[in-house]
């Protein structure tokens, strides 16, 4: 077999995933459905599903609490998941993993667990001119609190970091640098193992916010070296609402707990409280226990795949659709650094990218358009907003053919 | 006639030639130097931001109309169509247009529509989104603007 035969035979292996999804077997306008807004939202396999479906059928109870049959079911597959999503990121321990309603309340957990107890005035927080509002606002709002400052690692015209700056930027009295793995608006991978070591080397600790990249890489927090690591489970093919903090248990360990009541405490009185230890006293209430379980299905179910494998086929893709997308007369590439995941963003003559999703949607093609929350990097680019496809392991060639045919459409339409 | 769809595709009924028009060629596009009220409109969803300029006379006509901004082709047009209807009218009759469209846009049931007391002319262009509920605030933008310029909100509307 030749390695052209061989890297094809993977691509229809991995494509062939795509019927274990059953939103995608749907018609939109009487056209099937493209789902191009994984980014977004990624769409959740039948396995993922059923293994909800299956826990609120038979297993459904109170997690830690109960000494019956089924609080004990619905507890081990809850912290059976924390295990799993464990060794889906090669954490050191399983007490570094908290299971929050997503990426924003992990950032925010650490704005204000981590940060604000150690912030005062001229401090400062790093980000960067790519981040998603998620990593943006939750320091602003730790930054007023306290009188820090929150600086900014501008980037260049293609999207990518200007890590010459990011050198000036990265001074003693910086106590945070928080900085997406891959942004969700442009595409752009981050080197965020070598920002780590540059930050550690001043011994600024890094929380990555990686909602872009858990889908898409293998990803192995002591490899990488980041200190606090941030997902959510609907951009992996698992529930919304769930989603996960990795933090290193040593900082763990010191932090005051984010929120107070159930389940995080060891003992309440009205003299004091003694907090539960880690993992739990991160994990105040009743917790999304179906969405958590469903999203140790979705764990399951990517190391089936394999996100080596993943990760191919969709570089494949993305290179097929930037290719294609750009044939296009009057398209402007948004977003063309050098080493990608999953997205594109563009606009397309002076067509409003509000005006392309609605005639896309209606030819079946699903996009996101709009300034995807991350508003900086749309004035950076002096736009309004853009229209956006990103691409999730059940997408292929088909599907960017379809949104070519659709973007003509539109373009015909306009013209 | 457009070849991408044809006469039975409801993306025409969305994208009607006037629509399309008032798009390309947005009518009293830009500052009114002379403006006596102004309020800007913005779609947190899209993040569009238009701001609508009024002039109203001592008699409370409203002489002169304009806005600016950036937005889809469905609230450029509406915010065209809504300048070149109110210029000379009086600005009572200017927020029962703006009661009228917003109720129209907003029920998808046409029936009701009819019993309407104001003719809404040219602006039924607008029908189509009526079909779309994502686009309605689109369509609504410019005229929530109007309402607040001419209460005198001073605060931005939103569509939301």
């Amino acid at each position: 077999m030749t390695n052209a035969q061989q890297s094809q035979s993977q691509q229809a292996a991995v494509e062939d995933y795509r019927q274990d999804f059953p939103a995608l077997q749907q018609t939109i306008s009487g056209h099937p459905l493209v789902y191009l807004d994984s980014a977004s939202s990624a769409q959740q396999p039948a396995s993922v599903i059923d293994t909800v479906a299956e826990y609120q059928r038979n297993d459904h109870s109170n997690v830690h609490r109960g000494v019956h049959t089924l609080s004990h079911r619905a507890t081990e597959a809850y912290e059976g998941a924390r295990d799993k999503i464990q060794g889906f990121i090669n954490a050191a321990s399983r007490n570094e993993i908290i299971h929050t309603s997503g990426t924003t309340e992990s950032i925010n957990l650490v704005a204000q667990s981590y940060c604000r107890p150690l912030l005062s005035a001229g401090d400062k927080i790093l980000t960067t001119e790519l981040e998603h509002h998620s990593n943006i606002v939750p320091w602003q709002l730790v930054c007023e609190q306290t009188g820090a400052e929150l600086l900014v690692v501008p980037m260049d015209d293609r999207g990518q970091l200007k890590l010459d700056e990011l050198d000036n930027l990265l001074t003693a009295d910086v106590r945070l640098m928080a900085i997406g793995h891959v942004s969700n608006a442009l595409g752009t991978i981050n080197p965020v193992k070598e920002i780590i070591a540059k930050a550690h080397a001043l011994d600024i600790p890094v929380l990555v916010d990686g909602a872009q990249g858990v889908p898409h890489m293998q990803i192995d927090v002591q490899d990488l070296g980041c200190d606090f690591y941030a997902f959510s489970g609907h951009k992996m093919y698992g529930p919304t609402g769930t989603g996960i903090l990795y933090g290193r248990e040593k900082l763990l360990e010191a932090m005051p707990p984010y929120k107070g009541g159930g389940d995080m405490i060891i003992e309440v009185s009205f003299a004091g409280t003694v907090f539960n230890e880690l993992p739990y006293k991160f994990e105040a209430g009743t917790p999304n226990i179906s969405g958590v379980i469903g999203l140790g299905a979705a764990v399951d179910y990517l190391q089936s795949v394999g996100l080596q494998q993943i990760a191919q086929h969709e570089s494949r893709l993305l290179d097929y659709m930037t290719q294609e997308v750009g044939r296009i007369d009057g398209i402007r590439l948004i977003g063309t650094a050098e080493n990608k995941a999953s997205v594109q963003s563009f606009l397309l003559d002076d067509i409003h990218a509000h005006d392309l999703g609605t005639i896309l949607d209606h030819q079946g093609v699903a996009i996101r358009t709009g300034h995807h929350c991350a508003m900086p990097v749309m004035s950076f680019f002096k736009v309004p907003g853009t229209a956006r496809a990103s691409l999730g392991l059940y997408n292929n060639t088909a599907d960017i053919d379809q949104l070519i045919v659709a973007l003509k459409k539109a373009q015909q339409l306009f013209s | 006639m457009n070849a991408a769809f044809d006469n039975n595709d409801d993306m025409r009924d969305l994208y009607r030639e006037l629509i399309l028009d008032h798009a390309r060629n947005p009518r009293h596009f830009g500052k009114l130097d002379n403006a006596t009220h102004c309020a800007d409109g913005i779609n947190p969803l899209c993040g569009d931001k238009l701001r609508l300029y009024l002039h109203v006379d001592e008699d409370q006509s409203i002489t002169a109309a304009g806005f600016e901004g950036s937005g889809c082709a469905i609230s450029v047009a509406s915010a065209s169509l809504l300048t070149d209807l109110v210029i000379g009218l009086p600005s009572s009759q200017a927020r029962d247009y703006y009661s009228a469209v917003t109720q129209r846009l907003g029920t998808p049931d046409a029936s009701i529509a009819e019993s309407e007391s104001i003719d809404l002319g040219k602006l039924k262009a607008l029908d189509g989104v009526r079909e779309y509920p994502s686009r309605i605030k689109c369509a609504t933008l410019a005229w929530h603007a109007m309402n607040s310029a001419l209460t005198n909100q001073s605060t931005p509307v939103s569509t939301e």
